[in-house]
């Protein structure tokens, strides 16, 4: 059996629309460059040229369909310079069942699960000294936050590797705060029959710019639930790219992003199914207010030829709370065997809905507090998916704080 | 006693065709603790006549007057309206995602009391509601109508009346969509409003059943915009036997025809 569904409309009843922009030209494409005499077939996803080196990436222009949503001009070193590739500190808290040290950079592990795609990524991966190393061995459930504020505001490149053994159960939290000019790649392993959890917490500075690659395999029986939270910084840009590489996989990609004035928050993910039976769930979800606010989200779904039984959906939500924002919101669906269990995508962004509005105000309930009440319902369902109880509390209180600068 | 006076009220609404009139000179006076339904066909105006009370932002007053206890209804926002006593329990209740019925029935409650509820006797009185009107307790956990069927948002509805203890409810059709069990549930609730707390109700229906469970002192007929006559629960039985067309151009066509 084999079912494509596509759904496009807005969260709330208003308009349908793939990209809403206020005072800005309507952008969105497939994720391939269609302007050439239209003879260019279009590039599958794993297709795209990869390299740990740099000088082998032609210089990024920022009309690449790679860069051109995003703005290039705020993070060109990470780009072109030379970037310190020292251990920097962190703080870890204690778990029994799990380690947290740096390793060296001929670790056999690093590059096992892929390679960079982009001239940053590949620019970190080459200078990195020593890659921060994340293992979790234990069966009975670990929470574990690692975490890193003083970065400093010179261009540096990052490497982290987070291994969960077989049949391991964690929760892994990456908490950044401060100020940073960053470069990395996450590598993250999830081996035979573990569950892992990984919350990547974004509450930057607000002059920080951090581009970041994921990299994930998971095995045979294997579970990862990834969570991208991107609230603090000038410029954060996430790319989680995971392979479904062994029966019986699935992965669980969740994003939440409140970009506000000025400030630019990307995600770009990518899922590829490799083995048959593998199932994966992509649901984004953001808000954007004030000037400026630009998010991007572009979500790519291959299945491969040997995926049979794949069982897939990915979607994205942006609530938009003001004038002056932009929304890139691109979903892309590429399906390379027939026999599939089923396979969608829906994006939609919209705006408040005034319906909701008027009747909780119809309640007594003030337009201010009804607006903050439907913004953090929107964003609930995200927040819902952290399991980590002490986080899932701070990130409401998070939004809360983020919700204090949206007009009434 | 509180009164809501509406008087010569004119409202129209802009749609892609241009300012459509659709209230064209309402005048009602509902006491506090009376009951009055208005009845009439479809398309003449009931709903818009109990939005613009409530406030909805589509619809513009273009004349006349809303006044409760003297105090200018229209110069109100949306919630001052609420706060002031007034309810509307909606034709279509909306979905709200990710605001649980609880965490919307607390923040509703702290409006319109201006302080919160104290936790232990809200909590039974929300239980002991939705008990009473046979709402399962798994509802408090849910999404506010989310996935409701359409008696259960009714249902809702109702519950909201009876815990935030308006003066004055506008009930658009709760009564349309239910099964016999809901209808006769329901009509408790608003009854126990109304012998509780002396509320108001302008009960807005198609149907002369629910009126065998809510009695109303006063029946108006609603037609093309305006209150076309006023009589006691009689009238009610009188437009189930004969309907609207003796108010309707439709009747006088009719007549000359035959003539
Ligand atoms: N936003 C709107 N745009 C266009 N027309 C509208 C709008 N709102 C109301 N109307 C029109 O105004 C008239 C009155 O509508 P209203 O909903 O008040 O009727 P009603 O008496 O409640 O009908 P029903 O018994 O079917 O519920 C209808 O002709 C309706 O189509
Ligand atoms: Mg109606």
């Amino acid at each position: 059996m084999s079912a494509v569904t596509t759904e496009n409309t807005a969260p709330t009843g208003s308009a349908p629309t793939e990209t809403v922009q206020h005072g800005n030209k309507a952008h969105s494409d497939g994720g391939w460059d269609a302007t050439q005499k239209g003879f260019i077939p279009v590039q599958t996803r794993s297709g795209r040229f990869k390299s740990t080196d740099p000088t082998e990436f032609p210089s990024v222009t920022g009309i690449e369909a790679e860069w051109k949503l995003s703005p290039v001009k705020l993070f060109r070193p990470l780009i072109d310079d030379a970037l310190d590739g020292s251990t920097y500190e962190f703080s870890a808290t204690d778990a029994a069942g799990a380690t947290v040290e740096w390793v060296d950079r001929t670790d056999s592990r690093i590059g096992s699960t892929g390679t960079p795609e982009e001239k940053a990524s590949a620019n970190a991966w080459s200078t990195f000294d020593r890659a921060l190393a994340i293992t979790v061995t234990s069966d009975e459930h670990v929470d574990l936050t690692v975490a890193r504020s003083a970065l400093g505001s010179a261009a540096r490149a990052g490497h982290t590797l987070v291994i969960a053994k077989p049949n391991s159960r964690a929760t892994v939290v990456l908490q950044n705060s401060g100020s940073a000019l960053l470069s990395e790649n996450v590598e993250i392993i999830v081996e035979e029959g573990a569950q892992l959890t990984l919350v990547s917490v974004q509450e930057w500075d607000a002059d920080a710019v951090h581009l970041a690659s994921h990299f994930a395999t998971v095995g045979r029986d294997a579970r990862l639930k990834h969570i991208i939270v991107s609230l603090g910084g000038k410029v954060v840009r996430v790319n989680p790219s995971t392979h479904l590489i062994s029966s019986g996989a699935e992965a669980e990609l969740f994003g939440l992003y409140f970009a506000d004035a000025g400030q630019h928050l990307e995600q770009r993910v990518y899922v590829e199914h490799v083995a048959e039976h593998t199932r994966s769930r992509v649901n984004y979800k953001g808000a954007l207010n004030g000037d400026g606010a630009h998010t991007v989200w572009v979500g790519d779904v291959l299945i491969g030829p040997k995926a049979a039984g794949t069982d897939t959906y990915e979607q994205n939500r942006n609530l938009v709370l003001s004038e002056g924002t932009r929304a890139d919101s691109i979903p892309n669906l590429e399906i390379e065997t027939g026999d599939i269990l089923g396979a969608g995508h829906a994006s939609a962004t919209g705006r408040f809905d005034d319906e909701q509005l008027f009747y909780l105000q119809a309640r007594g309930i003030t337009e201010r507090e009804a607006r903050r009440l439907v913004v953090l319902g929107f964003l609930s369902e995200i927040v819902q998916k952290v399991d980590a109880g002490a986080l899932r509390d701070r990130l409401k209180i998070a939004i809360e704080a983020e919700l204090a600068g949206v007009a009434a | 006693m509180a009164t809501l006076e509406i008087r010569d009220l004119k409202v129209s609404v802009e749609t892609d065709q241009g300012t459509k009139h659709i209230l064209k000179g309402v005048d009602l006076s509902i006491e506090q603790g009376s009951i009055h339904a208005i009845m009439g066909p479809n398309g003449s105006g009931k709903s818009t006549l109990a939005y613009t009370i409530a406030g909805h932002p589509k619809y513009h007053v273009e004349g006349g007057s809303i006044l409760l206890d003297g105090q200018d209804v229209l110069a109100m926002t949306v919630d001052a309206r609420a706060r002031a006593g007034l309810f509307l329990a909606m034709q279509y209740p909306v979905e709200i995602p990710g605001v649980t019925v609880t965490n919307f029935l607390r923040t509703a409650k702290t409006a319109i009391d201006g302080t919160a509820p104290a936790i232990r006797g809200w909590g039974k009185e929300v239980r002991e509601s939705m008990e009473a009107l046979r709402m399962d307790s798994t509802f408090a956990e849910r999404n506010v109508n989310e996935g409701f069927s359409g008696g259960e948002k009714k249902r809702h509805e109702i519950l909201q009346l009876e815990l935030l203890k308006p003066k004055f409810a506008i009930l658009d059709e709760t009564d349309s969509g239910l099964d016999v069990d809901a209808l006769k549930v329901v009509s408790e609730g608003v009854n126990r409003a109304h012998a509780n707390s002396g509320l108001g109700v302008l009960l807005i229906t198609h149907y002369t059943r629910i009126l065998r469970y809510i009695h109303p002192d006063f029946v108006h007929v609603f037609v093309d915009g305006r209150i076309a006559e006023e009589g006691g629960p009689e009238l009610a039985d009188r437009l189930e036997d004969e309907g609207y067309d003796r108010y309707t151009g439709q009747a006088e066509l009719n007549g000359t025809s035959v003539g």
